[in-house]
């Protein structure tokens, strides 16, 4: 694990940030955090990233107690992107470089680097103020990355981008999982949940509601519903199974149905039942996506 | 501690490589040394000879009497409103009409110029016919002009301060105040300047956003410790700056100025009237000077300014770390003014107090402004030049630390909680509070 969080409480004067909150963070995993907005995830990244302190609870970095020393092991891309504007975007990735504790050579090389694979060596003396907002986002992600973390935070990394660069982004960070990066995902965009994540965490109020493996989590949220594509007409005489709609699939032959299996019916079953009445096309199982599964879970615990 | 070394070298280079820096600081020295270079500039430049007609209604003057060197005067005769009418067409730049009854009507002069007369032309032209006037008198009086000259001496002082063990120092009490009063200023103006640039870099950075990304890096009172200490080195350079730069300048131009004056008296030896007259004049010039060199030998320079440069940092310190404070609370410039007026009023009022100080350096106001760490920088600075009791320095010195350390701590509570907090409309309330929130 390389984040260990345990029994983790933030109150504020007003309201309980986070309530007894308690994770397992895997190494080199791509790990998301989800939640609506105010949900506490901030909260719990500002724990992690040291800004704030937890008033109860522990966070083991990597089997130690989390302290001041780690701050150099983090990477951190919160979702207010800011940089000095009147800066030299080299001199200022160079000082945020060493303030993760690299020395100046260090820095220079590492980043001419990154200068050279993202196609940018021009940008090294112009001023922050003449790049273009994605210009700067992608400056921001390297000084997150340049001092090679253990864990990088990235949060709602991919808004402001363009699609070209979103996907150079999205190549960026899972070649940064293969060397062994792990990442700790913060999003509202349930796409890249599916596409980048390896487990989920969802938070809501202040508690995490849902976690686990990504497919595991969605098999748990599987509603054993399946879609079948036939030709023929249905008798509509089943044992263990309930119809729950049926339509025409737009070509004159075919039609869909969606069944549903009471419990203790297996997929096998049903197929078996159909293939007496019916000339099967298609049969899949129908899995929720993490869309509906977020506002499932959310709409239940609020 | 290395990373506060980085934040103090980015706050100070960043700011120190910025034009504004650089003009600031050889504006200055060169104000300085153009307020004390131009009046010897205008007084050493070959003036234009000025042509004054002089219509002597009193039979007083004769055309010898009018000799003058910057002034080339000549007697006319004739009609007075004749020549009111044509003196400019004959080249003259002024027509000066003395009346009959010169010797009783001292007012009666009349000075007629084309356009509006310079105040020296009128000065000179008073003096000559001033001068006449009173050598007449005079003799009509039956005093002799040698005696009244030898009456008129000028009286001038030397202030001396005994101390209770009976040492004597002469002092320049003038000089002193003027030292004062300069290096209190010079306070008032610095802890308002280079305590809002504190502020406003720290609204930069909250504005920017950077804040979140510096400080998952490093601590927030680290952050806050570094910004306050760079831009504070940006003040003492600036300073060293303006001493080097006036210093040089200044010797820069009175040395251009001194050398031919004093060619020039050299090669006019043998004119002796002209070497009188540059002699007294040297003589008349050189008593500021000797006033200076005066309170140079009576004050202790390494204790003023040494004093200074405590007082500056210390001051500097507890003021910034303040406006770091409101810096955090705000978002945005126009906001921040609404709380910068509460840590502005001791900063004014330690301004005003001095006035009060340098008019009796003794008294009880003067001694607590300068005891109270808010006021004490400028107060004491007023006070020192006048001699102040070592306990008494001492007991403000340890003050101000105490009241920096009080402040900083205050500050950096305050600080860590407002650079996080967007989208809130603050109180004093409100940021009261964050002082008791725990990290």
């Amino acid at each position: 694990m390389i984040l260990s969080i345990q029994d983790v409480v933030k109150r504020y004067s007003s309201h309980v940030a986070l309530d007894q909150v308690s994770l397992e963070i895997p190494k080199g995993k791509i790990f998301g955090l989800l939640g609506p907005n105010g949900a506490g995830k901030t909260s719990l990244i500002r724990i992690i990233t040291q800004i704030t302190a937890p008033d109860e609870g522990q966070i083991l970095f990597d089997g130690e107690k989390l302290s001041t020393k780690h701050v150099e092991q983090i990477g951190y891309l919160p979702e207010e992107r800011g940089l000095y504007k009147k800066m030299k975007v080299g001199e200022q990735l160079i000082y945020l470089a060493q303030l993760k504790g690299l020395s100046r050579q260090e820095s220079i090389a590492r980043l001419k680097d990154w200068f050279i694979r993202l196609d940018i060596k021009d940008w090294w003396d112009k001023q922050v103020d003449d790049l273009s907002k994605g210009m700067q986002q992608k400056t921001q992600f390297i000084s997150t990355v340049v001092h090679e973390p253990k864990l990088l935070i990235l949060d709602e990394p991919f808004s402001g981008f363009d699609p070209i660069n979103a996907n150079l982004l999205k190549d960026e960070i899972l070649a940064l999982k293969e060397r062994g990066t792990s990442i700790l995902f913060s999003t509202h965009r349930m796409e890249s949940v599916e596409e980048l994540c390896d487990s989920i965490a969802l938070i809501n109020h202040s508690k995490v509601v849902l976690r686990g493996e990504k497919n595991e989590v969605r098999n748990r949220f599987k509603a054993h519903q399946f879609e079948v594509l036939f030709e023929g007409d249905l008798i509509q005489d089943f044992t263990g199974v309930d119809l729950v709609s049926l339509e025409m699939s737009g070509d004159a032959n075919s039609k869909k149905g969606i069944f549903k299996l009471q419990k203790g019916t297996s997929p096998n079953q049903l197929l078996g039942q159909l293939i007496h009445q019916v000339q099967v096309q298609k049969f899949q199982e129908l899995i929720p996506s993490f869309n509906d599964i977020f506002i499932q879970v959310v709409k239940e615990t609020n | 501690m290395n990373k506060i070394l980085l934040v103090i070298k980015r706050e100070y280079l960043t700011r120190v490589s910025k034009k504004s820096f650089w003009i600031a600081s050889l504006l200055a020295p060169l104000l300085l040394t153009a307020i004390y270079a131009v009046p010897i500039w205008l007084a050493t430049r070959d003036k234009e000879v000025k042509q004054v007609a002089i219509w002597d209604g009193s039979g007083l003057f004769e055309q010898n009497d009018l000799a003058d060197k910057e002034i080339a005067f000549k007697l006319l005769k004739g009609d007075v409103n004749q020549i009111k009418k044509s003196f400019d067409k004959q080249g003259f730049d002024a027509f000066a009409a003395i009346p009959t009854d010169i010797l009783k009507n001292p007012e009666g002069l009349k000075i007629y110029s084309e356009k509006n007369l310079s105040l020296s032309l009128k000065n000179d032209i008073e003096r000559m016919v001033q001068n006449k006037v009173r050598e007449i008198l005079l003799r009509n009086a039956g005093i002799s002009t040698v005696k009244y000259k030898e009456t008129q001496v000028d009286i001038s002082s030397d202030t001396i301060t005994v101390s209770k063990q009976g040492e004597e120092t002469t002092s320049s009490s003038g000089g002193a105040m003027i030292l004062a009063a300069f290096l209190g200023f010079l306070l008032y103006l610095t802890l308002l300047l280079y305590g809002s640039q504190v502020m406003n870099g720290v609204i930069e950075e909250k504005s920017n956003r950077i804040i979140e990304v510096i400080i998952s890096s490093i601590k927030p009172y680290q952050l806050m410790l570094g910004k306050i200490l760079g831009v504070g080195l940006v003040g003492l350079t600036q300073f060293l700056l303006w001493i080097v730069l006036t210093i040089g300048l200044s010797t820069a131009t009175s040395k251009l100025y001194n050398a031919p004056s004093r060619m020039a008296t050299v090669a006019n030896t043998t004119n002796s009237e002209e070497l009188k007259k540059s002699v007294a004049k040297a003589e008349s010039s050189s008593q500021p000077m000797a006033e200076v060199n005066k309170l140079i030998e009576s004050t202790n320079i390494p204790l003023l300014l040494g004093s200074f440069f405590f007082y500056f940092l210390f001051g500097y310190l507890l003021y910034s770390s303040l406006f770091a404070a409101i810096g955090s609370a705000v978002e945005s410039a126009s906001e921040a003014q609404q709380f910068t007026f509460p840590v502005m009023i001791p900063i004014i009022l330690a301004f005003i107090l001095a006035q009060f100080t340098m008019q009796d350096p003794d008294s009880n106001v003067a001694f607590w402004a300068s005891i109270i760490p808010f006021t004490s920088p400028i107060n004491m600075m007023v006070r020192l030049p006048y001699g102040v009791p070592a306990w008494e320095i001492v007991l403000s010195m340890v003050l101000l630390v105490a009241g920096f350390l009080a402040c900083s701590w205050l500050s950096s509570r305050i600080y860590r909680v407002g650079i996080l907090m967007y989208g809130k409309k603050m109180t004093w309330k409100e940021i009261s509070k964050w002082v008791f929130y725990k990290a």
